[in-house]
């Protein structure tokens, strides 16, 4: 059993998110920075699917009953175990009665608490993401409160041991972000001079949630004022509203949406969107969809790697 | 019908979506040929979608890019636009979902106000706004929302300035051209004329939504005792949803 006793910013269980029902207008939800997340269940030999715990800005602190393998990834919340300072990116026997704190994010935004056998939450239409817009999954919907309890659920696969990630195969953070962009759907209706610009000027972030980020920077214009019909939205996506300023589409984000869409973070780079902070720097970088695909081979090789390392 | 398939623009969106866009207006002959689409995506089964979103006049197709590359998806995607040019779309078979409504009093404390703007009476509001099968073009904004074709240019009144912060879950709304109920308690800007004691969206169900992409919605008027005894129903599991095939629409 896990007590919460302090609750953070914003933390929620989440997994790899709810998928399936997004024709029936459900957000998928599921952990902002997959790639935090898959580590945190692979460092403490968990299913890929297994939940996990996201804290985001200020993070929570937590009491187990019983010894527990656990993981911590993402932004560095600058974890202590009963006091004592414990590395990022990398797993550690909590012991029993023991306590774990997360303090303020020091780089980064999102970070990710793992347990080997996974937290153990109703599945609900197939994940146990939580889902704060429609209060569903997680525990009841909701940011986890102090006084909430957890239960470790079953969600392993193979024994597992105390671990870290090697330096290599940590990703860098910091406070300027250059996030690859292919094309979007609607990319044709915007003034060329507006597609240069985007590409070559920076963005602030003003406004971060699980729903989307909000940006100030060049005002980007269309070609013609044209009432852009609701349509599909995916994670990572560019819209651009009325106002001209760009928002990113992020997992709670309703599925569909009336604004055109300039174009697509690269699915490699959505997790550099999970680490950045309100006052955070914005670079978008074009890139072709052949380079987008070779990155996420890349991503997905190195990450099959890490697997076999750890297991 | 063929029209609209000759102009279909196949467009990406992020390297694991692309999007089959069948026009740029809202009308439910484009939107059918969305709806048969879905229904020949689902049927062939191809290897590498994730899922399929329809809206108004368009599908984007998520798919995995390592299980089917986009040439190979697009060659598919062409090979069930032919087919769907072959096909007699209003031949498709249509759901026509029963929704029962209880018009007006405090669950529908709208109502004198839309009657008052449209200058009709609250009795006609509800004959017109009952009177005939609404469209389901898509669904969005929260789980289970419909967005619904067909009101009455009579009961068209602009959407309230202020929207309100929690609309309560089953409120039956209506907003410029627009009409709907709410699935989940969200906010929402549209006069709110009624309640459905159903619930269009609940996750514990076997079936989650109520309403799919392509189904028509009938209100039918209920009194405040009939609204009472369907949600006691409702909560027991034992209300039995009244579904048609598709009536002359």
């Amino acid at each position: 059993m896990i007590t919460v006793i302090q609750q953070g910013d914003f933390t929620t269980l989440q997994d790899q998110g709810r998928w399936g029902y997004q024709a029936w207008g459900m957000p998928i939800a599921g952990a902002m920075d997959s790639y935090a997340y898959k580590l945190a269940n692979c460092l403490v030999g968990n299913l890929e699917t297994a939940a996990v715990i996201e804290m985001t800005g200020s993070g929570a602190a937590f009491r187990f009953d019983e010894e527990t393998l656990v993981s911590l990834c993402g932004a560095d919340m600058q974890a202590r175990v009963n006091g004592e300072i414990i590395d990022n990116w990398s797993s550690v026997v909590i012991p029993r009665r023991g306590e774990l704190h997360f303090g303020r994010t020091v780089l980064g935004r999102c970070a990710y608490l793992g347990v080997r056998g996974g937290f153990d939450v109703p599945l609900v239409m197939g994940s146990r993401s939580t889902y704060t817009g429609a209060k569903l999954g997680g525990v009841e919907g909701r940011t986890l409160q102090q006084g909430d309890v957890l239960y470790i659920g079953k969600d392993t696969f193979i024994p597992a041991k105390v671990q870290k990630l090697t330096a290599a195969d940590i990703p860098v953070f910091s406070k300027t972000w250059t996030l690859r962009v292919v094309s979007g759907p609607q990319t044709h209706l915007f003034q060329a001079e507006a597609v240069l610009r985007f590409f070559s000027e920076a963005y602030l972030v003003t406004a971060a949630d699980r729903v989307n980020y909000q940006l100030v920077g060049p005002k980007l214009a269309m070609l013609d004022k044209v009432d852009v019909i609701s349509d599909g939205v995916g994670l990572g996506a560019i819209e651009i509203p009325a106002c001209g300023l760009p928002y990113i589409v992020a997992p709670d984000h309703g599925t569909t949406r009336g604004f055109p869409k300039i174009g697509y973070i690269i699915q490699v780079d959505f997790p550099k969107v999970a680490q950045a902070n309100i006052g955070d720097t914005i670079q978008f970088q074009q890139v072709t969809e052949a380079a987008a695909i070779a990155a996420l081979k890349i991503k997905r090789t190195a990450y099959a790697r890490i697997r076999k390392q750890l297991g | 019908m063929d029209a609209f398939l000759d102009d279909v623009k196949l467009l990406a969106a992020g390297e694991g979506g692309l999007v089959v866009e069948f026009g740029a207006i809202i009308s439910p002959a484009i939107n059918v040929c969305v709806q048969a689409f879905m229904r020949m995506v689902s049927g062939y089964k191809v290897n590498g979608i994730i899922e399929a979103v329809p809206s108004y006049c368009s599908v984007v197709i998520y798919f995995d890019p390592f299980k089917i590359t986009r040439a190979s998806l697009t060659k598919q995607i062409e090979a069930i636009l032919a087919d769907l040019q072959l096909t007699k779309l209003e031949n498709l078979v249509r759901r026509v979902v029963h929704i029962p409504v209880c018009y007006g009093g405090v669950l529908g404390p709208d109502l004198d106000y839309v009657a008052k703007y449209t200058g009709l009476m609250v009795e006609q509001v509800i004959k017109l706004h009952a009177g005939q099968p609404y469209l389901v073009y898509m669904l969005g904004f929260t789980p289970g929302f419909p967005y619904l074709g067909g009101l009455s240019d009579l009961l068209i009144v602009p959407r309230q300035e202020k929207p309100r912060s929690r609309v309560p879950v089953g409120s039956v709304g209506i907003g410029g051209n627009q009409t709907g109920f709410y699935p989940i308690e969200s906010p929402g800007e549209w006069w709110l004329i009624g309640r459905t004691p159903l619930k269009a969206f609940d996750p514990t169900r076997l079936e989650p939504f109520l309403l799919a992409p392509g189904d028509y919605v009938q209100f039918e008027a209920i009194s405040l005792e009939q609204y009472f005894s369907i949600r006691h129903e409702v909560a027991q599991g034992i209300y039995q949803l009244k579904v048609s095939a598709e009536e002359q629409v």
